[in-house]
């Protein structure tokens, strides 16, 4: 595998052929803020938070899914890419119904971690309150629509590393539901193994183990590079 | 504590759709309130039953979503008569619990919660004065900022003791305010 050579934030920094930006930047020690991208799943580039700045070009890249080029000159955290990720941030808050204080995850929240991290004290634009259901017709988890950012790391879980692909999405744009098999109450589903991992990977309280609805239980999301690392060294045998 | 400025600062604290437990938290500051009273006025305030928010107030701490109309007339007030306003915890910054209810109908969930679905005294103002009026619910409970502009915005639920004073510590000698991370977080 080739070795090319890039700037960031006026660094000359080398990496690997195929890499994503996302890797190098965060392996140069730069701190860039993500929700949909987790180590050991696909890339989505769906959150947009770690758009970066390039030379050459006035679009803002997701360093999620563009692959490292010789001579690229990036920019991480310029003026405009830090106001527009508290924008985003702030965005996802308005769009649905994020009440911290009465929350599964409360202080434990990537989403509510983020705001705070981008010095996000309140939301600018209208909060739109859509009237959104909770799914707890399953016997071990719950699904609340209303704290779901839409990541698609629950999706990307269930269909990649459990393999049961019983998650996935519903609608467009702002509509967008997360769904269970063909849009039926999660209870029902005959495809779910009941395996936990989209509980473990969703970053706030839109998908939460019934057990744990009290509060004070930390997410495991890094367990997913265990899994897939037993799988792919045959580590367990049996 | 560093220096304070010579005269006292006047200080009100409002209550609007909250739980009141912005004002326990402003209480927990336990000893530092026997400092603190020695550079402030508490001016207006539910925990001194003041009953009418007065004029030239410095600053002014709200808790609360804005929720029904008395709130919102309130709200306008104390913008005019204040020099900083802040807004208090969570359901002031973002409508927090209160603003749960945004999705429904605000008419019929009061009908239904008090008064089993049918109407009661006090709910329709025809005909009645209007100190005998239950003060109307707005259709949706607001975060401060989306009725009047805010100065000072102080997240949590409630924010600590320790964001509360050093919050009204910076205000009360007009120094800027910058909260570190761990102190404005929501929830």
């Amino acid at each position: 595998m080739g070795v090319v050579t890039l700037t960031l934030n006026n660094q000359l920094i080398s990496a690997r052929e195929g890499q994503s930006l996302l890797e190098v930047i965060r392996e140069n020690g730069v701190d860039l803020p993500t929700l949909c991208h987790l180590d050991g799943l696909s890339e989505r580039g769906g959150c947009r938070l770690c758009v970066v700045e390039a030379e050459g070009t006035s679009r803002l890249l997701a360093a999620c899914v563009t692959p490292v080029q010789e001579g690229m000159n990036i920019r991480t955290h310029t003026e405009r890419l830090v106001r527009y990720r508290k924008m985003l941030v702030e965005l996802l808050l308005a769009e649905r119904t994020h009440v911290c204080s009465v929350c599964a995850v409360n202080g434990r929240c990537e989403l509510q971690a983020l705001a705070a991290r981008l010095g996000i004290d309140h939301v600018r634009y209208e909060p739109l309150h859509p009237d959104l259901p909770v799914d707890a017709s399953h016997g071990r988890f719950v699904l609340d629509h209303n704290r779901c950012i839409l990541c698609g790391r629950c999706v990307r879980a269930c269909d990649e590393v459990e393999g049961a692909h019983t998650l996935d999405f519903m609608g467009r744009g702002v509509q967008s539901r997360i769904i269970v098999d063909l849009d039926q109450p999660w209870g029902s589903s005959r495809s779910c193994t009941g395996c936990g991992k989209c509980v473990q990977v969703c970053p706030t309280g839109a998908i939460v183990a019934r057990e744990n609805i009290a509060g004070g239980v930390e997410k495991r999301p890094d367990f997913l590079l265990r899994i897939l690392e037993g799988r792919q060294k045959r580590i367990w045998r049996w | 504590m560093t220096e304070f400025k010579n005269e006292k600062v006047s200080l009100a604290t409002v209550w609007l759709s909250g739980c009141s437990g912005c004002h326990m938290s402003f209480l927990d500051l336990d000893e530092h309130l026997l400092e603190l009273e020695k550079h402030v006025r508490l001016v207006f305030s539910p925990l001194a039953d003041h009953k009418r928010f007065p004029e030239g107030v410095d600053v002014v701490l709200v808790e609360g979503a804005v929720g029904n109309v008395e709130q919102l007339a309130l709200a306008r007030t104390l913008r005019e008569r204040s020099r900083v306003v802040v807004a208090l915890g969570d359901c002031a910054v973002t409508g927090n619990v209160p603003a749960l209810r945004n999705r429904l109908d605000s008419e019929a969930m009061v009908r239904t919660v008090y008064a089993g679905g049918m109407d009661f005294p006090g709910l329709d103002p025809a005909g009645l004065d209007e100190k005998e009026w239950v003060p109307r619910l707005l259709p949706s409970a607001l975060p401060l900022h989306r009725v009047v502009p805010v100065d000072v915005f102080l997240p949590g639920c409630p924010p600590g003791p320790q964001s509360i004073l050093a919050a009204v510590t910076a205000l009360v000698r007009g120094e800027p305010l910058v909260l570190p991370e761990a102190m404005r977080r929501f929830g």
